[in-house]
């Protein structure tokens, strides 16, 4: 059809295209624009003025000061911040795989159909995470109780003496408990609404290839949700890298074991509330920020590696 | 209330969601205007931040005396959540209040920022005496006052008279007979403990300070620390001890199993600031009529000497438009009519006429079995060691202490070496402020 064209129409294209062009140019801003405003507002400016404050020092003698790197250089050789960040590492390596493991293998055993009272088993184990966390760790904290919470009344039951949960040695493993509790669920139904869409027929087509239920998980349920895995993984370590909520509630019991500066963000939110370090605690912030990509990006590129 | 806010805002839990990058971009805390209107003819307008409930009631007399008089009394936080809007509203330049409420050991952090107006040329000088000597101590820095006292927290022993008959122990007066005392009642009774403690910055240099102890010596920007002296040392000694010999609960203060412990007679004793009697009679009311009061036991048998351990006042903070107003305020509240309204709603006054008072003194706690319990504690108020100084970055060390010294309490550390780990953070965190530390 484009044969048929008579020459003279040629020009017209090139100058109708650019008109448009020129409209839309503007159409196109003036619909994104009210977006951009309130990104620009509410998600880039906090983050361009926590880069700012990283490059000063206020002192509550002596005012305000451009500092350069210094807060960032002072941030390399904080052991607090190394120790604190090396805890939430132990935290994401050790309570990670586990919560997920549980949340796959609860997602699998009701996507196999062969569970009773599956709806209610569903939603039992989607139920923690509903609650918040404020209250789920209040909630933990009175059960760690070596005196009058659950720990106490085994104790006194059976003439036993178990640890104390919220003693320095066990304490990132209480919480990692509490967290696990809390998130089992929410990975859960992730990995199980990846496996209700995969479509029956190659369930079919591999039990008449004679394929046992092992090998449906290995070879067409596991690959199917490797994408809604690597996202679970990707929530997960922010997660922890952030992890903030449950020791900050939970240092009030155990005050001694739960140092200011036990996570990266209670050692910024105490730099900054009790200490007014605003500068070295934005300083604090941003590293953990682009820690936490680095770290989320990598497992993306890998997760993701073969599926492209 | 103000004193136990005071312990505990250490370790106040703000619920804050979880920080991420845009923490440090954190709000000013301004969000009442002070007016500037006529303040020189009696009418006016006040912007308050207090959390002490008694004011309340104060405001309103206030306010019936100036009718012209418009006060905003606003709640802006308890302890540190308000020191850190007011920080915030000061830097800002807006929003700052005309009379902030501040505990006694915040004073200086306040006063060396230059965020506070020296009462000294209101005339607050000649208040001198009217204040007892704890508190007016407390609120002078260099030649300047900033602040005027609310309430004190001399210190004394609240003890459950139940526990200490049923076990057949004898009240402690020193702390060497407390000690015995710890290892009497534990040992009668395994369930028992003389008290609980895992590490509090506010009882431990209170008890230091009434040991005779002056870890800080702070002239201008010039801040000495030293934990190694006499008095820290008998506080180590005797604390080491407790702790070793596992004489000390280890349940954290104003948690749920604390109150459980005072109201079941588990923790047989408090040593703590007179603002204690409200807190028990609304906290351990199941223990009313076992609990008794007692002087704080003394390092030498026959001295009287004791120290302060909490309590707040008023000040103006830098900047106001309405400061004169706000002073007459404040002499109202602290100095004035407003100390009987306070009283009244169960404070621990901080004036000499009224905690010698026949009415205040004659006083029968139905809590504590009939005993005119604050004969005890205006005693405790005359008798406060004199000498004692805070940190001008107090709030801050305050909030490290359980980092440090209370390591003592779950590993091998002692507290000694605890107190000099804190003494060496609180050193660097000094020199970084611009102090001059050592």
């Amino acid at each position: 059809m484009t044969q048929t064209v008579p020459p003279p129409v040629v020009a017209d294209p090139l100058r109708t295209a650019r008109r448009p062009a020129r409209r839309g140019r503007w159409t196109g801003w003036g619909f994104v624009g009210p977006f951009m405003a309130v990104f620009a507002l509410v998600f880039l400016a906090p983050i361009v003025y926590s880069i700012y404050l990283s490059l000063f020092r206020q002192q509550l003698v002596g005012g305000n000061a451009f500092v350069g790197f210094e807060n960032y250089t002072r941030a390399f050789g904080d052991p607090a911040f190394w120790s604190s960040l090396g805890r939430v590492t132990l935290f994401l390596a050790v309570q990670v795989p586990i919560m997920l493991g549980i949340a796959l293998l609860v997602a699998l055993a009701l996507d196999s159909g062969r569970l009773y009272g599956k709806s209610f088993f569903r939603i039992s184990i989607f139920m923690p995470y509903a609650v918040p966390a404020v209250v789920a760790t209040l909630m933990w904290g009175f059960m760690y109780g070596t005196r009058f919470g659950l720990v106490g009344n085994i104790n006194d039951a059976f003439g036993i003496s178990l640890p104390n949960p919220l003693s320095p040695d066990l304490v990132l493993l209480s919480i990692g408990n509490i967290v696990t509790w809390s998130f089992v669920g929410y990975n859960m139904l992730i990995f199980y609404s990846a496996l209700r869409v995969v479509p029956a027929s190659l369930y079919e087509a591999a039990a008449i290839d004679g394929a046992g239920q092992w090998r449906v998980i290995r070879s067409i349920k596991l690959p199917a949700i490797r994408g809604a895995l690597v996202i679970a993984t990707i929530f997960s370590i922010i997660g922890s890298f952030q992890l903030f909520n449950e020791p900050s509630i939970l240092q009030k019991l155990a005050p001694n074991a739960i140092t200011t500066s036990f996570t990266p963000n209670m050692y910024a939110y105490s730099l900054s509330f009790s200490g007014q370090q605003y500068n070295y605690s934005a300083t604090v912030a941003i590293i953990m920020g682009l820690v936490t990509m680095v770290v989320a990006y990598a497992v993306q590129l890998r997760g993701m590696r073969k599926e492209a | 209330m103000t004193a136990r806010t005071r312990r505990t805002l250490v370790r106040t839990v703000a619920l804050a969601g979880a920080l991420s990058l845009g923490l440090a971009a954190c709000s000013g805390g301004g969000d009442s205007g002070s007016g500037s209107d006529d303040a020189s003819g009696g009418g006016g307008s006040l912007t308050i931040w207090a959390w002490e409930p008694a004011l309340t009631d104060v405001v309103a007399d206030f306010q019936e005396d100036h009718p012209d008089v418009d006060i905003e009394l606003v709640n802006a936080g308890t302890g540190n959540d308000q020191y850190t809007a007011l920080q915030n509203a000061i830097a800002a330049g807006s929003g700052v209040p005309d009379v902030a409420q501040i505990e006694y050991y915040a004073v200086p952090q306040f006063a060396i920022g230059e965020s506070l107006t020296d009462l000294t040329e209101f005339g607050a000088d000649e208040l001198d005496g009217t204040f007892s000597p704890g508190p007016w101590n407390a609120v002078q820095q260099g030649e300047g006052i900033y602040n005027l006292p609310m309430d004190s927290g001399p210190m004394a022993l609240f003890y459950n008279a139940a526990v200490f008959d049923r076990l057949g122990v004898e009240v402690p007066t020193t702390w060497d007979e407390y000690l015995e005392a710890a290892r009497a009642l534990h040992a009668a009774d395994p369930s028992v403990y003389i008290a609980s403690d895992t590490g509090d910055a506010g009882s431990a240099t209170s008890m230091i300070w009434q040991a005779g102890g002056q870890p800080y010596q702070v002239d201008g920007t010039d801040v000495t620390i030293d934990f190694t002296d006499e008095g820290t040392q008998k506080y180590t000694d005797l604390w080491q001890q407790m702790i070793d010999e596992g004489l000390l609960s280890d349940i954290s203060g104003w948690t749920d199993e604390w109150y459980q412990g005072l109201g079941n007679g588990t923790l047989a004793t408090l040593v703590v600031g007179a603002w204690m009697p409200a807190n028990l009679e609304s906290g351990v009311a199941q223990a009313s009529g076992d609990w008794r009061v007692a002087p704080m036991p003394q390092w030498e048998a026959g001295q009287s000497v004791t120290a302060e351990n909490g309590g707040s006042g008023l000040s103006i903070p830098a900047g106001t438009q309405n400061a004169e107003l706000a002073y007459e305020f404040l002499e109202y509240a602290t100095a004035g009519d407003g100390v009987q309204t306070r009283i009244d709603a169960g404070a621990f006054p901080a004036t000499v006429a009224d905690l010698e008072s026949e009415e205040f003194l004659g006083k029968e706690f139905e809590y504590f079995g009939g005993q005119k319990a604050n004969e005890i504690l205006a005693q405790s108020a005359a008798d406060v060691a004199e000498g004692w100084q805070y940190l001008p970055f107090q709030v801050y060390a305050n909030s490290i202490f359980n980092d440090t010294a209370g390591q003592a309490y779950v590993s091998d550390t002692t507290l000694q070496d605890g107190l000099l780990d804190w003494q060496e953070k609180s050193i660097a965190y000094g020199n970084e402020q611009g102090f001059s530390v050592d």
